[in-house]
């Protein structure tokens, strides 16, 4: 008997061999197993054999669509800065997609990272990927040796012990409350799309934080962010960060201080979740990369939330749709800047 | 002097005579259910549970950040931008727990930094006391890099853990003062021979009777370079912080000048080889300006550069790096390789 996931690496496998073989594609990109338990390696394909490599599981828990760009830049002929690309067609790549990373590459495709024409995107419903510290935690923190998937649960083993685990019980927080795990865009589907899904409380994570009081929740954030290492792994695993010089980086001007003083980490963040508005999918990747456990993924579902209610606005679910923040329209609401009785309305 | 001893049950007096004199560092269970340091109030704050702590020694040694002089920035301030070196805190640490890995990254560490003033002003203040290891995690390969679960490089004093009591072993001259300040007891027979048969389960080596940082030094540095493999490391690799971060041998830094409401500081902090502005020129070229450079870099200064310079390979083999890789880049893969150039 194969798991889902089992039948799912043999169909990548396949297409990707096929593209690969036809010449469809001059690049594969997907996930090889990791050399430690609970975590997979983005591995990029360029022989058909490589294509035998590649494999799926419930660990995938970083965004492919973050590696597009560079893969894409890497198969073009290469020229100088300001020289135009070469006439004709360039090479290809065929990735994998999940719900969220089809929409980060909907917005990569409005921001002009990528070109729609040169990636070949192999749709995938995502069953939700795991959080690797859940897991770590339910074993009190001991060493995890080997974890085997089964489709609802892991079997989890270390020195002297071996645990089964409730696969949705450690599922991450943002594939527990993701209503979108269909890709939005594709162009082969592997395994069945789940029509979506319904949850019952989707931003119920950021409720808690808004009920907090002002001292409540500046507490919250300043302990959220207190074993920063400014490691930047949150910001390198998001497919929305790909300023060539990062304002935390700029060293002329200095905008920010480079150590791990508390207003230069708190500003870090903070700006950082501003950048990802309108723009960010809840993907995860950011929370997952970060070694020392932060949650800040939490501070982006927050202006998730509110380009929701101010916009009506979902980042990535539709390809002809402007963004939210680099487009006005008229009746966006304008309270924070106008004042009562400015807004041309009858009194 | 000969080793001495304590009783597990005599910690909790050991902590608060050694609090005296001392501020105390350990490995502490954090929040988020990992281990690392922390300032070590009582006994329930020490966690010696196996395996490393998230972060490394290195903070005590190499602070980020550290303060390297203070200045004015005030206008009219006639000594404005006069730099001055800042305090030193006059109370010295201890350092308790700290795994034969950490303790030998601070020996390879000091070989470079031979004749900074900071560097050796740290160690000045800074009495390491190791803990030798029992049982290693799955990705522990101090064997393989010239150190092992019982090595003292580093270490002022090394502990040995028994059954009941914990052997403390001096290493260093200073070690040795203060072991003998603090009124231990001398080990008993019964303990003597519990430290005879004493068994660290450690870490299988590469292979048998290969010395890699020999190996390595055989090697041109040119093929190394020019491998094929270095496409296939790199293209996972986020180019964060991760590594460089958590490692106790990355020892790299840039210095910037911080004004806050016209105190102003020069700072010296952590910066990382994975990052593209760290090799930036002032001119705008950047000789390490794509990923597949910086990530060979990493890799090529801890096996081949450091190792040709100094003798010793820079890792310690602390598996840090493997275990928080966010993508799985595992450095005993790139020593295999490595090997088979
Ligand atoms: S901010 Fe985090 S959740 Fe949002 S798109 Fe980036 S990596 Fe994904
Ligand atoms: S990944 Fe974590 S530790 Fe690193 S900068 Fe982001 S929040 Fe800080
Ligand atoms: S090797 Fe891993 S931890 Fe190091 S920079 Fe690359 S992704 Fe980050
Ligand atoms: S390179 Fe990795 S294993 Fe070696 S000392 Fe650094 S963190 Fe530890």
């Amino acid at each position: 008997m194969f798991t889902i996931n089992e039948k799912i690496t043999v169909e990548i496998r396949k297409v990707a061999r096929d593209l690969l073989k036809k010449g469809e594609v001059s690049a594969f990109l997907g996930y090889t197993k990791g050399t430690v338990p609970m975590v997979m390696k983005p591995f990029v394909a360029r022989r058909q054999e490589d294509a035998e490599r590649l494999s799926w599981n419930s660990f995938c828990v970083l965004n492919l669509a973050n590696y597009l760009p560079l893969v894409l830049k890497s198969l073009e002929p290469p020229r100088r800065p300001n020289e135009p690309p070469p006439e004709g067609p360039l090479p290809k790549v065929g990735v994998l997609v999940t719900g969220c990373w089809s929409r980060n590459m909907v917005v990569q495709i409005k921001e002009n990272q990528i070109e729609r024409e040169r990636v070949k995107i192999i749709g995938i419903s995502s069953r939700g990927m795991v959080d690797r510290k859940k897991v770590q935690a339910l074993v009190d923190n001991n060493e995890i040796t080997e974890v085997i998937e089964e489709d609802h649960k892991l079997i989890v083993k270390g020195h002297g012990f071996t645990r089964e685990i409730n696969r949705w019980d450690v599922v991450r927080d943002n594939c527990k409350s993701c209503v979108h795990p269909d890709p939005v865009i594709y162009d082969e589907v592997i395994g069945d799309l789940s029509g979506g899904r319904q949850v019952p409380k989707r931003f119920g994570d950021i409720q808690e934080i808004e009920d907090m009081d002002i001292e409540e929740r500046w507490q919250w954030f300043q302990e959220e962010i207190l074993s920063c290492i400014r490691c930047y792994a949150c910001r390198n695993a998001c497919p929305l960060c790909y300023c060539p010089t990062c304002f935390v980086d700029d060293s002329r001007p200095q905008w920010v201080g480079k150590s791990i003083d508390k207003t230069d980490t708190a500003l870090f963040h903070i700006l950082r979740a501003f950048h990802c508005a309108g723009r960010c999918t809840d993907c995860g990747a950011c929370e997952s990369a970060c070694p020392m456990g932060i949650r800040m993924r939490l501070f982006t579902k927050k202006l998730y939330k509110d380009c929701m209610e101010l916009y009506g606005f979902e980042p990535g679910l539709k390809i002809d749709e402007p963004l939210p923040l680099t487009t006005f329209k008229l009746e966006d609401p304008q309270d924070y800047i106008l004042q009562q009785g400015q807004k041309g309305e009858e009194k | 002097m000969k080793p001495l001893a304590l009783f597990k049950s005599e910690l909790d007096v050991f902590l608060k005579e050694l609090s005296r004199d001392f501020d105390i560092f350990g490995p502490k269970r954090q929040k988020k259910g990992f281990l690392d340091w922390g300032k070590i109030e009582g006994l329930s704050d020490l966690d010696l549970s196996p395996g490393v702590t998230k972060t490394s020694v290195k903070s005590f040694f190499l602070p980020q950040p550290e303060v390297l002089f203070e200045f004015s920035a005030k206008t009219g301030d006639e000594r404005a931008f006069r730099l001055k070196e800042p305090e030193c805190p006059d109370r010295k640490r201890v350092l308790l727990g700290v795994r034969p890995c950490d303790a030998r990254s601070i020996f390879l560490n000091s070989m470079p930094y031979k004749e900074d003033c900071y560097f050796q002003g740290n160690i000045e203040r800074n009495i390491v006391i190791g803990l030798f290891c029992k049982t290693h995690l799955s990705t522990c390969f101090c064997t393989w890099v010239g150190g092992s679960p019982t090595s003292t490089d580093g270490m002022d004093i090394g502990v040995y853990e028994l059954e009941d009591s914990f052997i403390f072993l001096p290493v260093s001259q200073r070690g040795e003062e203060l072991l003998r300040g603090l009124g231990l007891r001398e080990i008993s027979q019964e303990e003597e021979g519990q430290l005879e048969a004493y068994k660290s389960d450690a870490p299988e080596g590469i292979s048998e009777g290969i010395d890699i940082a020999k190996e390595f030094s055989k090697k041109s540095l040119f093929d190394l370079y020019d491998a094929q493999f270095w496409q296939e490391v790199t293209d996972p690799c986020l180019n964060c912080g991760t590594c460089t971060f958590l490692c106790p041998t990355c020892y790299c830094f840039d210095i910037q000048d911080e004004v806050l409401r016209g105190r102003g500081r020069r700072i010296r902090y952590w910066d990382s080889c994975m990052f593209p502005l760290f090799t930036l020129h002032a001119s705008g070229h950047n000789p390490r300006g794509e990923k597949v450079k910086r990530v060979r870099n990493r890799f090529m200064h801890k096996l081949k550069y450091f190792p040709d310079r100094f003798g010793p390979i820079s890792c310690v083999g602390c598996g840090r790096c493997v275990r928080d890789c966010p993508v799985s880049i595992d450095i005993r893969q790139v020593i295999r390789q490595f090997l088979e150039i």
